[in-house]
C-alpha cells in the first residue's frame, strides 16, 4: 500500500476544507485536500442567497454590528449554540468576507441613489447614501434584525468557491480528486491520517499526516427529500464515530429548509422571501402572518418550515401531482429584480418545473436541507477526545448553530472555521504535540483492515441489495425523523434502523467491475450512513423536548432545565447497533445572552433556575460598568472571547463612519 | 394554474449508452441499450440512478448537485453536450443516446476526468487575483470599493460551472489538445476586467497569445451554442482576441 506523507491533510474541497488549508499551507505546512469530486463541484457551490457578516454598509444593514449578529445567531440557535464560539464567529465573519472580497469575490455592491425595495408585499423606496456607495451590500434573511446576507447574485457559494479554489491553486495545494477516506489511522487517542480508497481505480492508500481536518459537509442524504447534493453522505462525520473515540454533536438537529422545490427537492434561495417574496396556501391566501405576526415569512427556517408543515396539515395546501405543497410568490418582485438577483431561481424553475417565477407561482414544501451536528470540536477546531483530529464546517459541531442555523451563517462558518481551524492547526503542528511517531506497520494494519472489510462487502452471499436499503434509510428518516417528531414513530424509526443495520451485514453485489465499482461504493457507504442516521434517531427519541428544529409533538415546550445540554454521540463497540449517548451541559452562568424567548415562534419554554440569576448578575455588572462604557467594554465585562482567537484575528473591525 | 397536462401512457424510453471500463481489461467500448418507463418530470438525473439500482449497478457517470449548478454531469445527450441532471426525458425522443463527454480522459462509461483538465487549465493561466502584498490586505478595514455595475460584469463571466461542454462542441479542442478553450479564455477576460487584478495585457498576451490560447478559435461558436448557462463566449473570445492582436504587435 502506497503511503503518503503530509504534515496536514483535509479531507473535503469546499469552502470549509480549502480555507483550511490555505490557512495552514501559509504557515509553512505541506497540506494536501482530499476530495470525493473536483474541488469546484464541492456542495459549497449550491448555496446561493448569501454570507452573513455585519458590515453595516447598506440602508437596511445601517448600524448593524457583531453584538445584534451575535444575539440573532444565539435566538436561531434556540440557546443550543456555544456562545463563546459565535462570538469568534460574529467577530470574524467580516474579516473572512473582507478577505474574500480582496481574493476576487464580486460581491454586489451599494449603488448610491433610490430604489425600489418590497417589504411585506408592498413597493417602498430608499435612498443609499454616498458615503456606502461601492461597498459590499447585503440583502434580508430570516431570523436577523438587519439586512446582512452578503451575496452575488443568487450564486453566492459558486462565487466564493471558485475564488477559495483559485487561491489554494495559487498556493499550490494539491487537491486529490476522486478520493475517499475510508476510515481515521489512529494511535490510540491521537489521529495520524486516513486510510483512503481512490474511486477511479478502486486502489487502497494511506495518508499520514500529523493533523487532520474533517471538512465533508452535511450528512443530507440519509434523507429522502433534501435538497442536499447526492455527496453529501456525512461520510467524514462517519469516519470520526468509527474511531470510537471522536464523538459526534447535536446530531438530532437538522433543518429542513421552507422552500424546497416539488418534487424534485431542489432549493431556491431564502433570499427569495428575503427580497420581499411571499409564502401562498391553495387558496391564493398569505398565511404566515397568521401565525408569525412579527417576522411572517422571515421567522427563521425551522419556524417557518414548521408552520407550513402545520398549514398543509389543516388542509390548506394545494394538493398537486406529487402530493401536497404550498406557493412562493416572487412574481412581486418585478422581472428586472429575478434576472439580477434571482437568476439561479428562475434558471431552476425554468429547467426543472418549466415555469417562469416573473410570471408563475413556484410549488414548494419544506425538505431536509443541513445538519446542525457533526464532529464535535472544541473552540479552536479540534476533537476534545482525538487528538489531532480537526474539524470545520457543516461535517463540525463547533457549535454556532445550536439546534438552528440561520440563513447564510453556512458559508459564514465556513469561511470563519476554515481562517481559524488552518491556523489551529499550524499551531498543533507546530507545538510539541504535533510530532507524529507513527509505525508503517500500523498504517499497513488499517489498511489491512480496510481491505478485508471492503472483500467481505464483496464477497457477500446474504442476498441484500445496497440501493434498496438505503432507500428504506432513508424513508425512514423522511417518514418518521422529519419537522414533526414523536416519541413512539421515534423508537419505530429506531428499530427499523438497527433491522436495517442487521440487513446491511448480508449485502451481495451483483456487479464485481474492476475500478471504483459504484455498487460497491454504495454498500459500504450505506453502513456508515445507517450509523448516523442511528445517532439522530436515537439522539431525536433521547431528547424529550422541542428546540429549534428539533420538535417534538409529544414534549412541545423547550426545556432548558432539563435539555440545555449537548447531545455526544460515540460509538465504542463496533458491532454496536446504537451509539452511546453522553450530555454536555450548556452553562447559563457563562452565558452573554441567557435563555428567553426567540422573538418568533412559540413563547412557551421552560426556564432554567439559573436563568434568572444570571440575568441579575448580568444586570448588576451593566450597571456597576456605568453609562459610559462602549459596547465593546459591556460585552468584554460579560463574556470575554478575544483570548480565543488567534492574534491576528482579534483586531476591531472597521464600519463606514468609523476611526480605526 | 401551472398544470401540464398528464399524459395517457407513460412512454417506454430506450436509452442506449457508450460504455467502456478502461480498468477492466476485458471492456471495449460498446453501446448498450436499457428500457426503463417514463416518469412524470423524468430527468436523465432520475433514469440514470434508475437504471443503474435496478439493472445495471456497473454503470459509471457523475452527478453531484443534481440542480445544473455544479457542471459535473456533463455528456452528450442525442449528439449534442448539455447537462444531464436538468435534461428532463420528455423534451426528448424515446431513443436517447448518451455518450461521455469527448476530449476529455475517460474514467467510465459516462463520467470523464473534467476535473482534472480545469485544474490543469487554471494552473496554466493562472486564474486568479494576481495582486502584490495580497497577503497583507488589511482585513480589519473597510473593503475596497468596487462600482456596482462592474462587481456584476464580472460576475457574469464568472458564472461559468467548468462543466466541459464548450471544450466537446468546439473544433480546435479536438485537434489541439493544449487549447484552452472557450472555458480558459472567457476566465481570461473575467480577470483582465477585474481591476484586482494588476495582469497587464502583455501578462495576458504571454498566456493566450498564441494558437493554445486565443488564436487557436475558429470561430464555430459551438461554445456559446451549449454553454449550459448562456454565456457570451463568442463575443468575449473575440473581443480578446482583439486585444490581444493589438497587444502583440
Amino acid at each position: 500500500m502506497q503511503i503518503i506523507y503530509t504534515d496536514v491533510l483535509v479531507v473535503g474541497a469546499g469552502l470549509a476544507g480549502q480555507r483550511a488549508a490555505i490557512g495552514a499551507k501559509r504557515r509553512g505546512h505541506d497540506t494536501i485536500v482530499l476530495s470525493l469530486v473536483p474541488a469546484k463541484r464541492s456542495h459549497s457551490a449550491a448555496a446561493q442567497g448569501g454570507m452573513q457578516a455585519s458590515l453595516g454598509n447598506c440602508l437596511g444593514a445601517s448600524g448593524d454590528n457583531e453584538d445584534i449578529h451575535f444575539a440573532d445567531t444565539v435566538r436561531g440557535s434556540d440557546w443550543g449554540a456555544d456562545q463563546e464560539v459565535v462570538r469568534m464567529f460574529t467577530h470574524t465573519a467580516p474579516k473572512g468576507i473582507r478577505e474574500l472580497a480582496a481574493w476576487g469575490v464580486p460581491w454586489n455592491r451599494v449603488q448610491r441613489g433610490k430604489h425600489e425595495i418590497t417589504v411585506d408585499g408592498k413597493k417602498q423606496t430608499v435612498e443609499e447614501s454616498d458615503a456606502a456607495h461601492g461597498l459590499i451590500t447585503s440583502r434580508n434573511f430570516g431570523g436577523t434584525r438587519k439586512w446582512r446576507a452578503c451575496f452575488v447574485s443568487d450564486g453566492t457559494g459558486h462565487a466564493m468557491l471558485y475564488t477559495m479554489s483559485n487561491q489554494a491553486i495559487a498556493a499550490g495545494i494539491p487537491v486529490h480528486e476522486r478520493m475517499e477516506a475510508l476510515a481515521l489511522i489512529h494511535e490510540g487517542e491521537r489521529c495520524c491520517g486516513a486510510i483512503v480508497r481512490n474511486l477511479q481505480s478502486g486502489e487502497l492508500l494511506a495518508y499520514v499526516a500529523k493533523a487532520t481536518c474533517i471538512a465533508t459537509g452535511g450528512y443530507g442524504r440519509i434523507y429522502r427529500v433534501s435538497t442536499n447534493a447526492v455527496i453529501n453522505e456525512g461520510m467524514g462525520a462517519a469516519i470520526a464515530l468509527e474511531t470510537g473515540i471522536a464523538s459526534l454533536g447535536n446530531m438530532e438537529a437538522i433543518q429542513f429548509h421552507p422552500t424546497a422545490i416539488v418534487p424534485a427537492g431542489i432549493l431556491v434561495t431564502e433570499g427569495c422571501r428575503g427580497d420581499g417574496g411571499l409564502l401562498l396556501d391553495g387558496a391564493g391566501h398569505r398565511f404566515m402572518p397568521d401565525y408569525e405576526p412579527q417576522k411572517m415569512e422571515l421567522a427563521s427556517r425551522d419556524v417557518v418550515s414548521r408552520r407550513m408543515e402545520q398549514h398543509i396539515a389543516a388542509g390548506h395546501g394545494v394538493q398537486g401531482r406529487f402530493g401536497e405543497h404550498l406557493w412562493l410568490d416572487i412574481r412581486l418582485l418585478g422581472k428586472a429584480h429575478i434576472e439580477r438577483n434571482l437568476r439561479e431561481v428562475k434558471e431552476i424553475c425554468h429547467y426543472f418545473l418549466g415555469i417562469d417565477p416573473v410570471n408563475d407561482l413556484i410549488p414548494v414544501r419544506p425538505a431536509q436541507h443541513y445538519s446542525m451536528g457533526g464532529v464535535r470540536t472544541d473552540h479552536r477546531g479540534q476533537s476534545p477526545q482525538l487528538r489531532g483530529l480537526f474539524a470545520a464546517g457543516e461535517s463540525a459541531c463547533w457549535d454556532i448553530h445550536g439546534f438552528n442555523r440561520l440563513g447564510g451563517n453556512s458559508v459564514a462558518e465556513t469561511v470563519v472555521a476554515g481562517m481559524i481551524v488552518g491556523d489551529s492547526m499550524a499551531d498543533f503542528c507546530d507545538s510539541q504535540e504535533g510530532a507524529l511517531q507513527i509505525s508503517t506497520a500500523l498504517v499497513e494494519e488499517f489498511g489491512r483492515r480496510e481491505r478485508q472489510r471492503l472483500v467481505a462487502i464483496s464477497s457477500g452471499t446474504g442476498g441484500e441489495n445496497a440501493f434498496e436499503l438505503t432507500r428504506l434509510m432513508q424513508d425512514t428518516m423522511t417518514a418518521s425523523v422529519g419537522i414533526f417528531r414523536h416519541g413512539e414513530r421515534l423508537r419505530e424509526a429506531v428499530d427499523t434502523l438497527q433491522g436495517l443495520q442487521r440487513r446491511a451485514a448480508n449485502i451481495t453485489l451483483r456487479s464485481s467491475a474492476p475500478g471504483a465499482n459504484p455498487e460497491l461504493v454504495a454498500a459500504y457507504r450505506l453502513k456508515r450512513m445507517l450509523k448516523l442516521a442511528q445517532c439522530t434517531a436515537f439522539g431525536a427519541l433521547q431528547r424529550t423536548e422541542s428546540r429549534g428544529a428539533h420538535y417534538r409533538a409529544d414534549y412541545p415546550q423547550r426545556n432548558d432545565r432539563e435539555w440545555l445540554r449537548r447531545t455526544l454521540a460515540s460509538w465504542p463497540d463496533a458491532d454496536a447497533t446504537l451509539p452511546t449517548l453522553e450530555y454536555e451541559a450548556l452553562d447559563i452562568m457563562g452565558m452573554e445572552l441567557p435563555p428567553g424567548w426567540r422573538g418568533y415562534g412559540d413563547r412557551d419554554y421552560i426556564a432554567h433556575p439559573d436563568t434568572e440569576r444570571r440575568q441579575h448578575e448580568i444586570d448588576a455588572v451593566l450597571a456597576g460598568l456605568g453609562e459610559t462604557a462602549d459596547r465593546y467594554r459591556r460585552q468584554q465585562a460579560l463574556m470575554p472571547f478575544e483570548h480565543l482567537l488567534p492574534t491576528h484575528l482579534r483586531k476591531r473591525n472597521q464600519r463606514v463612519g468609523d476611526e480605526l | 394554474m401551472n398544470q401540464i397536462a398528464v399524459k395517457e401512457a407513460p412512454r417506454s424510453l430506450k436509452i442506449r449508452i457508450l460504455r467502456h471500463n478502461p480498468h477492466d481489461p476485458g471492456s471495449s467500448p460498446h453501446l448498450q441499450t436499457f428500457e426503463l418507463e417514463e416518469a412524470e418530470s423524468m430527468t436523465l438525473f432520475i433514469a440514470l440512478n434508475e437504471i443503474r439500482q435496478t439493472m445495471d449497478p456497473s454503470l459509471q457517470f457523475d452527478f453531484v448537485c443534481r440542480a445544473g449548478i455544479c457542471g459535473s454531469c456533463g455528456m452528450i445527450i442525442n449528439g449534442r453536450p448539455g447537462l444531464a441532471c436538468r435534461t428532463l426525458t420528455r423534451n426528448l425522443p424515446e431513443c436517447i443516446t448518451l455518450a461521455p463527454l469527448p476530449a476529455f480522459e475517460l474514467i467510465g462509461d459516462l463520467s470523464v476526468n473534467t476535473g482534472k483538465w480545469m485544474r490543469g487549465m487554471s494552473e496554466h493561466l493562472e486564474t486568479w487575483v494576481h495582486q502584490r502584498d495580497q497577503d497583507k490586505a488589511d482585513i480589519d478595514r473597510l473593503e475596497e470599493r468596487m462600482e456596482p455595475d462592474l462587481a456584476e460584469k464580472i460576475y457574469e463571466l464568472e458564472r461559468c460551472i467548468e462543466c466541459g461542454c464548450c471544450i466537446a462542441a468546439c473544433g480546435t479542442a479536438r485537434m489541439r489538445e493544449d487549447f484552452v478553450g472557450a472555458v480558459g479564455l472567457n476566465q481570461i477576460t473575467r480577470f483582465r476586467l477585474d481591476p484586482r487584478d494588476e495582469r497587464s495585457d502583455a501578462d495576458f498576451y504571454s498566456l493566450v497569445g498564441d494558437e493554445s490560447g486565443v488564436f487557436g478559435c475558429m470561430t464555430l461558436l459551438g461554445c456559446e451554442d451549449y454553454c449550459p448557462k448562456d454565456l457570451p463566449l463568442a463575443a468575449q473570445i473575440a473581443f480578446l482576441r482583439r486585444r490581444m492582436a493589438a497587444t502583440g504587435s
